[in-house]
């Protein structure tokens, strides 16, 4: 095993890490300002895969693909809040679970419906395709590091939004104490559909920039979504900072674990079997991962005392 | 788009009624259970097209086809399949995309005299020991394509390949297929997780092996998902693979990533026989789109099916099932001959990924093995 292969496979649990940093983002927001578990975040991200390969499909421009994914799944998330996700809010959790699971049923069939059963097709723009040689003789592709880029951008950004705009304000004094902000003549449901626009949105990139490297289908969301809750309940429901920690956390893990695994059964046992239990344990260990961060720490790893 | 969807949606309201109309008089029952929904449709969309394509088109009003969707859930299908048996009083089923479905349902369905007609599910237990004298399987065992695959790695010289597969049955199978004909080294073996889609450090695993081809068996997603991202990583190693990654129904997805690989098919658009250039004509007209490997599969079992019921009445069973095994049909793979474990034997093809105008497509290249039957057969008695 050389060097420049595990610097190769750094690169690629960042990458991954970044991609779930933007789904889990919309997602922990959601949970920490509103309370609500949104298993249709998921959706989102497939509404912005689809919304882009739609509009490449037709100018053939990646950047205009781009900022449709983040139109179409800010203006499904803001018409789903608006119609269905308001009404949940003071319910409990069990009723959101039923109410946003429908949600991923109803986007599916709707999605299989206007753009068939077939996946679409998304490529990587030519300028952004191929690979470039790094530092130290590693090829590396370039959108790759475009999406650790652009992830890492938006990261900071959020960041900036949180901690030193007004609206950043009102965001986490609505995480802290929902009914204090109302008193304080915030429209508190303006804010709840601004957030779930920006939390849907992200997820809506997300899938736009994973649609060019992967598959665009109706039902692409959902793995992602799980990931993304193991990433949220690893870094603390709510906590911007823990999505970020988790989600490259878990990115690592999920990447060095794949590869590293099965070669350390090879040395005990002959290689068939090592890498079918390997690959076996190795698709655990976030599991495992997030069990050993909630015994040491039961709300997460930057979770408040809730 | 949506003009073109809710037209049809009309159709298929317009087919289910003449369906019903049928029903009075219907004297055959055909059960279908497929994957109409969820990440796996184009699949099953594809067996229940080809397969209504040949039942429409020979016109009988005594048959009548339910077609039920199991979301490609074991236990869906296990439900619908009790149904379709017990209230619904099928004669014949057929439909089944996934082994790991096809498992759960043909054992019970066969024991309670129901004939099973496979589309597309090979496992390799339902062709060796667990074989039923009701179960045809009129696709392939699920070694075959990828025991091709290794045939035609030989005949191309690669002597160190990389191969890859989702850590489930099938893709164990696929494997097997492999290596079973391929003579050459390996230069390492993975099994992915299935429902993979990021296949980054797999890909530098193979960058870093010395390997000279890859194969690999990813259907669906996962196949569009590797074969993007290979294209994309410069890593430029010859890859090889099953039609499953290459079918109609994804080529247009993976785009011009997949041009020029090679992939093995019992079946493909331009094999040159009367029945195949009927279909894939009748098809596109019907349906506006090219035929996959799926629909002929779903094509081929309706003839088939039709074939024994002009010979003789269902409920004669053993007539019937003898007039199956003769499988007297215009098979639009050309030859087609069923074994003694009710397997096909059947050439099996390398074709080549190329584009034809703005569409990706395969034409064949070669014969990659003549007559081929699967290995589990010697273990089947009947």
């Amino acid at each position: 095993m050389s060097l420049i292969l595990i610097l190769e496979q750094i690169l690629n649990g960042l990458q991954f890490g970044v991609m779930l940093f933007l789904m889990a983002a919309g997602l922990t927001l959601v949970f920490g300002v509103m309370g609500l578990i949104n298993l249709a975040h998921g959706a989102l991200y497939m509404v912005g895969a689809f919304a882009a390969a739609a509009v490449a499909g037709l100018t053939g421009s990646f950047v205009l693909a781009l900022i449709a994914s983040l139109a179409a799944a800010a203006a499904a998330g803001a018409l789903v809040e608006v119609t269905v996700i308001r009404r949940l809010y003071d319910r409990d959790h069990l009723d959101q679970v039923l109410a946003t699971f429908a949600l991923i049923l109803i986007f599916s069939e709707g999605t299989r419906w206007i753009f068939g059963s077939f996946p679409l097709f998304l490529d990587v723009p030519d300028y952004l395709s191929g690979p470039v040689t790094l530092p130290g003789g590693i090829k590396y592709p370039l959108y790759r590091l475009a999406i650790i880029v652009i992830g890492l951008v938006v990261g900071a950004g959020l960041f900036w939004l949180i901690a030193r705009t007004r609206i950043g304000i009102q965001i986490r004094a609505g995480e802290a104490d929902r009914e204090m902000i109302a008193a304080l003549g915030v429209d508190i449901s303006k804010l709840y559909t601004l957030v779930f626009a920006l939390g849907a949105a992200l997820a809506g990139l997300a899938g736009a920039l994973v649609g060019a490297i992967q598959s665009v289908q109706v039902g692409m969301g959902e793995p992602v979504l799980i990931l993304a809750f193991v990433v949220i309940v690893i870094g603390g429901i709510g906590s911007i900072k823990g999505a970020l920690v988790g989600a490259l956390l878990v990115g690592l893990t999920d990447t060095l674990g794949g590869i590293f695994l099965p070669r350390l059964f090879t040395l005990m046992m002959e290689p068939a079997q090592a890498a079918s239990l390997g690959a076996s344990l190795a698709s655990m260990l976030i599991y495992i991962l997030m069990a050993a961060v909630l015994l040491v720490r039961p709300s997460g790893l930057f979770g408040g005392s809730a | 788009m949506k003009m073109l969807k809710s037209f049809a949606m009309m159709t298929a309201v317009a087919t289910a009624v003449s369906t019903l109309a049928l029903a009075a008089q219907a004297e055959t029952k055909i059960g279908m259970i497929t994957t109409l929904s969820g990440g796996g449709a184009g699949l099953g969309v594809d067996v229940r097209d080809g397969f209504m394509l040949a039942i429409e088109a020979a016109g009988r009003d005594d048959i009548e086809v339910v077609i039920e969707d199991d979301q490609r859930k074991p236990e869906s299908a296990v439900q619908i399949a009790d149904r379709m048996i017990q209230s619904e009083k099928v004669d014949i089923m057929t439909g089944i995309i996934w082994s790991n479905l096809a498992m759960a349902v043909v054992p019970a369905a066969t024991a309670q005299d129901v004939f099973y007609l496979s589309p597309n599910a090979g496992p390799s237990v339902l062709a060796g020991k667990r074989c039923h004298k009701n179960y045809f399987n009129v696709a392939w065992q699920n070694d075959n394509l990828h025991e091709a695959a290794g045939a035609y790695a030989n005949d191309a010289g690669l002597k160190n390949s990389f191969i890859l597969a989702p850590n489930y049955p099938a893709g164990k199978d696929a494997l097997t297929g492999y290596k079973r004909m391929y003579g050459g080294e390996l230069a390492g073996e993975i099994y992915t997780k299935l429902g993979q889609t990021d296949y980054a450090a797999e890909i530098a695993q193979i960058r870093a092996s010395g390997a000279d081809s890859v194969y690999f068996f990813l259907p669906g997603g996962m196949g569009i998902s590797f074969l993007k991202q290979y294209a994309d990583s410069g890593v430029d190693l010859p890859i090889v693979g099953p039609a499953f990654s290459f079918d109609q129904g994804i080529l247009q997805a993976v785009g011009a990533a997949a041009l020029g690989i090679k992939n093995t098919s019992q079946w493909n658009k331009d094999l040159d026989n009367a029945a195949n250039i009927a279909f894939v004509a009748d098809f596109q007209a019907k349906y506006g789109r090219l035929p996959s490997l799926y629909a002929s599969q779903g094509f081929d079992t309706a003839n088939l099916i039709l074939s024994a019921l002009d010979k003789t009445d269902v409920s004669d069973q053993d007539a019937f099932r003898s007039a199956l095994e003769a499988a007297d049909f215009d098979s639009v793979r050309g030859d087609f001959k069923f074994g003694p474990n009710h397997h096909p034997v059947q050439n099996i093809y390398v074709r080549e990924v190329i584009q034809e105008g703005d569409v990706f497509t395969n034409k064949i290249i070669a014969t990659g093995l003549t007559n081929h039957a699967d290995a589990y057969a010697p273990e089947c008695k009947m």
